[in-house]
C-alpha cells in the first residue's frame, strides 16, 4: 500500500532544512526532487504503509493507495494527527464512510519526564535507575528445580 | 549515440566519501525500543563517560513500533516472573533461557510505568468492569498506583498506541541528549580490537544522506537493530511485498554484525510465521482474545475444537496440551486443515460480534466496533484499508487468516539471536554466565567482550515484545557503563586503516562507477548485480529450498544442502554488488546482512535433527521432536580469523519448576 504525493499539494517543505517526509520515513523511501521541489516515494514496493509520512506532512499532500497486487481500487483511509488525538476517515469502496477518533498521548509534546537529574547509586546492583529510586526489590524465583 | 545511463536515486554516491571519525565510551547501534531503553538509562549511571546512539532511520519513527501498537504484550502486573517463565517456556517448546526470561519479567513493568507517565494512553477498567480508553481511563489513576488495565490475555494490556514510539523516543532523546544521536547512519560492520583478543573496538558505516563514512571507536557497544524481514519470498510479490508483518527495514543487521566478529548465536533455527489476516497482515490477537472470535475451516467447522486437533496436540505433550497452545502448534493445526483441502481458514468476526452484542447496549456496541478498527489503525493501517477496499464490515463479513512467510526475531513469539550472559544471581547456572577478561559477569553481554545486545538480538528468550525490549536495553545500558568503568585503561584500536575501511564500505559504489558505462541500462550489466536482483535471488532460494511457503514450510537434508551451496555463491556474488546512489548502497549492505543471517538460520536447521517447531518449519527427514538428543540449545560460532563455522550443542537447564 505505497504512499504517493499529490503534485499540487506538495511544496517541497518550502526548501527548508528538513523535508518532513524524507526526514521521517523509516525505510528511506521518501525523497525530494530538488529540480521540481516535490517529494516522491522512490521504492513503492518497500513501503510498509506505516503512514509516518502521511501523518507528518505539513500540507497533507501525502496519501496511500492500496497495494496493486491485492487491494481493489476505490477506498482510502486518512489520518489527521493532532496533539492529543488522531482522527481517521475510512472510506469504503461502496462509498460508505466511517470516522474514528483515538487518543494518542496524555501529556503535551516535549513533556515526557526523562528523569534527566536522576543519578543511579549502586552500579553493582541489578536495579534500573527508577527502580532503585522507588526502593524496588528484585524478586527471586519462588522455587527452583 | 550513447544512451543516457544515470543512476537512480536523488543522492548520487561518489567514489571517495568524506571520513568522519569518532571515539566514545559507550555506543548504541539501533533506534528501536531496545535502543531507546538504553538511551534513557545510560546517563543515569555514566559520569563522564561519553555516549553515542547511531540509528539507520529517525528515532521518532524507527524500529518495529514506528507505526504504533494497539497493545503492550508484556506487562506482568499481578502475575509473577515465575509464571512468565512458564508461559514463554511452553510457547517455545521448552528450550529457553529461563534466567533471561525471569530477569526480564522482574524489570519490564518499570518501563511500562514510565511509558504511561510519559503520556502513553493506557486503557483501564472502570469500577463497574467497563473498558475505558486511555484518555477516559486517566481518572482511574495510573498502573503504578494500582489502576486496573484492560487485559486481553494474562500478559497483554490494551493501549491507544499510535504515538507509542514517538513518546518513547522523546524520553530517550531528552535523556541521552540530541547531540549524542546520529540519525541516518547505517552501521555495516563491527571491528575487533587490534591488540586485545575477542574485544569489540569499533563500528563502521555510512550516512544515507551525505557521502560520508563513519568510523566510530568505542570501548563497549550494544547492537540492537531488530530482526530479519524479507528473507523469504513473501506471499505478495508485487508492491505488496512491502506489507511484511514485521518491519520491512529489519535486515538481519543485529545477527550479521555480531556473528561476523565471532559472537555466538543460539537457536537461529527458530523462526516465526505468524497467522494473520490474509494479505493485510492485521493483528488477530484482539479478535481471538478480546472479541472471543473462533477460527473456522473452509467447511465452517471450528477445527481447533475437533477430536483430531486435540489428539494432534496430545502428541506434542506437555507443550501441546497446556492451557495455552503454543503458537507454532496453532499454525500446525491450521496448516493441517489447509493441506487436507479444508481451507481457507476464516476468522468468524460476524458471530463473535453478534455474541458480544447480546449483552451490550447500542453505545457499547459502537464502542466495540471502534475498538476493532483501532486495533488495525494503530498498528497495521493497511489492513483497515483492505477492509474498506473489500467492503468488509466485520459484523457483516468474515475475513480470511493465513500463516505468513518466515521471519527471524527474538522479541516476539520467536527466540533466535545471540547467546548472551544472564544476570549474576546465585540461582543462575554457571553455564549461563559469560565471564569477561576480568572474571566478572555482565548481564546481556555476548561472547565477544564489550559487545552487548537486547530486544530481537538476545536469543532463547522470546515474548519480550515492545516493553520487554525497552527494559532489556536499559539492563544492557547499565552493564555497559559498568563495563567501561571496569576497563578504564582500555583504549580501542582498530585493526584496519581508514582507507581499507572506505574501500570496503564503498566497494559497491566503485563497482558501479567502474562498470556502469558498459551497458545502456544500468540495472543490467554482466560485471555487477544490483541489490534488488540479489534480494529476489535470496527470496527464491529460501522459498523453494529453505522451508518457505512454497513447500508448506517443509525442508529436507538434500534441500538444505542445495540452498547452502546457493548461499555460498550469493556471498561470492555480493563482492560484485553495485550501488549508484546512497539509498542503493544501503540496500546493498542490507541484502548482504540478510544473506549472512539466512545462512545461519539454515545452518542451524541443518544441525538440529528433529522438528522442534511444527507449524514454523518441518525437517521432513526428522519429522518428530526428539527430546533425548535435542532437548538442548543449538549454538554456532563463526571464527573471523579462520573464516570457519562451528555448530554445537549447549545444555538447556530448567530452573523454574513446572506447576
Amino acid at each position: 500500500m505505497p504512499s504517493f504525493v499529490v503534485t499540487e499539494k506538495c511544496d517541497g517543505c518550502k526548501g527548508g532544512e528538513k523535508t518532513a517526509c524524507e526526514y521521517i520515513c523509516p525505510n528511506d523511501l521518501m525523497v525530494l526532487d530538488p529540480n521540481v521541489m516535490k517529494a516522491y516515494n522512490q521504492e513503492p514496493d518497500q513501503c510498509w504503509e506505516c503512514f509516518s509520512c502521511v501523518k507528518i506532512c505539513p500540507t497533507q499532500a501525502i496519501e496511500v493507495r492500496g497495494y496493486s497486487d491485492f487491494v481493489p481500487l476505490g477506498s482510502s483511509i486518512y489520518p489527521l494527527l493532532g496533539t492529543e488525538d488522531v482522527m481517521w476517515t475510512c472510506k469504503f469502496r461502496n462509498g460508505s464512510v466511517k470516522r474514528f477518533k483515538f487518543p494518542i498521548r496524555t501529556t503535551s509534546e516535549g513533556e515526557a519526564n526523562a528523569y534527566e537529574d536522576l543519578k543511579g547509586k549502586d552500579l553493582q546492583s541489578d536495579l534500573l535507575s527508577t527502580e532503585e529510586a522507588d526502593g524496588y526489590q528484585v524478586p527471586k524465583p519462588q522455587a527452583t528445580v | 549515440m550513447a544512451l543516457p545511463n544515470k543512476p537512480k536515486g536523488e543522492r548520487k554516491a561518489v567514489r571517495d566519501p568524506e571520513i568522519v571519525e569518532k571515539e566514545v565510551d559507550v555506543l548504541v547501534v539501533g533506534g528501536g525500543m531496545a535502543a531507546c531503553g538504553a538511551a534513557f538509562e545510560v546517563k543515569k549511571w555514566a559520569d563522564n563517560e561519553s555516549v553515542l546512539l547511531v540509528d539507520k532511520a529517525a528515532l521518532e519513527r524507527s524500529g518495529a513500533v514506528a507505526q504504533g501498537l494497539s497493545a503492550i504484550n508484556t506487562y506482568l502486573g499481578e502475575n509473577t516472573p515465575d509464571d512468565y517463565v512458564r508461559m514463554v517456556r511452553n510457547d517455545l517448546m521448552g528450550i529457553v533461557r529461563e534466567d533471561l526470561i525471569f530477569d526480564l519479567g522482574c524489570h519490564v513493568d518499570d518501563s511500562v510505568h514510565l511509558f504511561e507517565e510519559w503520556g502513553l494512553p493506557v486503557w483501564k477498567k472502570s469500577p463497574e468492569g467497563k473498558n475505558l480508553d486511555g484518555k477516559k481511563g486517566m481518572k482511574q489513576g495510573t498502573l503504578k498506583e494500582g489502576a486496573q488495565p484492560v487485559r486481553t490475555g494474562k500478559w497483554q494490556i490494551m493501549i491507544n498506541g499510535e504515538s507509542y514510539k514517538r513518546i518513547v523516543a522523546e524520553a530517550a532523546k531528552k535523556a541521552v541528549g540530541e547531540d549524542n544521536i546520529l540519525e541516518r547512519v547505517f552501521i555495516v560492520e563491527l571491528l575487533l580490537d587490534k591488540n586485545k583478543e575477542n574485544q569489540v573496538s569499533g563500528a563502521i558505516g555510512f550516512s544515507v544522506r551525505e557521502n560520508k563514512v563513519y568510523i566510530i571507536k568505542a570501548k563497549t557497544m550494544m547492537v540492537a537493530c531488530g530482526g530479519a524481514v524479507n528473507i523469504y519470498q513473501p506471499r505478495s510479490v508485487g508492491e505488496g511485498k512491502g506489507r511484511a508483518w514485521y518491519p520491512v527495514w529489519n535486515s538481519g543487521s543485529t545477527y550479521t554484525l555480531c556473528m561476523k566478529v565471532g559472537a555466538e548465536l543460539s537457536m537461529m533455527e527458530n523462526r516465526f510465521t505468524p497467522a494473520r489476516f490474509k494479505d493485510g497482515y492485521g493483528p488477530v490477537g484482539a479478535w481471538f482474545l478480546l472479541f472471543k472470535a473462533k477460527a473456522l475451516n473452509g467447511l465452517g467447522e471450528n477445527y481447533l475444537a475437533s477430536d483430531a486437533a486435540k489428539k494432534e496436540l496430545e502428541y506434542y505433550a506437555p507443550y501441546g496440551n497446556a492451557a495455552i497452545t503454543p503458537t507454532c502448534l496453532r499454525n500446525h493445526l491450521m496448516l493441517f486443515e489447509m493441506k487436507e483441502g479444508r481451507g481457507p481458514i476464516i476468522m468468524d468476526t460476524v458471530t463473535a460480534l453478534e455474541e458480544l452484542g447480546k449483552t451490550l447496549d447500542k453505545k457499547e456496541i459502537k464502542h466495540l466496533e471502534s475498538e476493532a478498527w483501532e486495533d488495525f489503525l494503530d498498528m497495521t493501517c493497511g489492513q483497515a484499508n483492505l477492509w474498506c477496499a473489500t467492503d468488509t464490515e466485520p459484523e457483516k463479513k468474515n475475513s480470511e487468516i493465513m500463516p505468513t512467510e518466515p521471519y527471524l526475531l527474538g522479541s516476539h513469539s520467536g527466540c533466535c539471536g545471540l547467546w548472551t550472559s544472564g544476570p549474576d544471581y546465585d540461582w543462575v547456572p554457571d553455564s549461563y554466565k559469560i565471564k569477561a577478561d576480568n572474571g566478572k559477569v555482565y548481564n546481556r553481554m555476548t561472547t565477544v567482550s564489550g559487545l552487548f545486545t537486547a530486544g530481537d538480538g538476545v536469543g532463547c528468550s522470546g515474548h519480550k515484545f515492545s516493553s520487554g525490549s525497552h527494559s532489556e536495553g536499559r539492563i544492557a545500558a547499565k552493564q555497559m557503563v559498568r563495563y567501561v568503568k571496569d576497563h578504564a585503561d582500555f583504549t580501542p584500536e582498530l585493526p584496519m586503516s581508514n582507507d581499507e575501511i572506505v574501500d570496503m564500505i564503498y566497494k559497491p559504489v566503485r563497482t558501479y562507477l567502474d562498470n556502469c558505462e558498459y551497458t545502456t541500462a544500468d540495472d543490467i550489466n554482466p560485471n555487477y548485480i544490483k541489490p534488488e536482483g540479489m534480494m529476489y535471488r535470496l527470496m527464491k532460494a529460501t522459498h523453494e529450498y529453505g522451508a518457505g511457503t512454497a513447500t508448506y514450510y517443509m525442508t529436507t537434508d538434500k534441500n538444505l544442502e542445495i540452498v547452502m551451496d546457493m548461499l555460498e555463491v550469493m556471498r561470492e556474488d555480493c563482492e560484485k554488488l553495485a550501488a549508484g546512489s546512497l539509498h542503493e548502497l544501503m540496500r546493498a549492505w542490507e541484502i548482504y546482512h540478510r544473506i549472512w543471517t539466512v545462512e545461519s538460520h539454515l545452518r542451524h536447521i541443518q544441525f538440529r535433527k528433529e522438528t522442534r517447531y511444527p507449524g514454523f518449519y518441518y525437517q521432513a527427514d526428522y519429522p518428530n521432536q526428539d527430546d533425548e538428543n535435542w532437548f538442548c540449545f543449538t549454538n554456532s560460532k563463526y571464527d573471523p580469523q579462520a573464516q570457519k563455522w562451528e555448530t554445537f550443542k549447549r545444555d538447556c537447564i530448567q530452573i523454574i519448576p513446572s506447576e
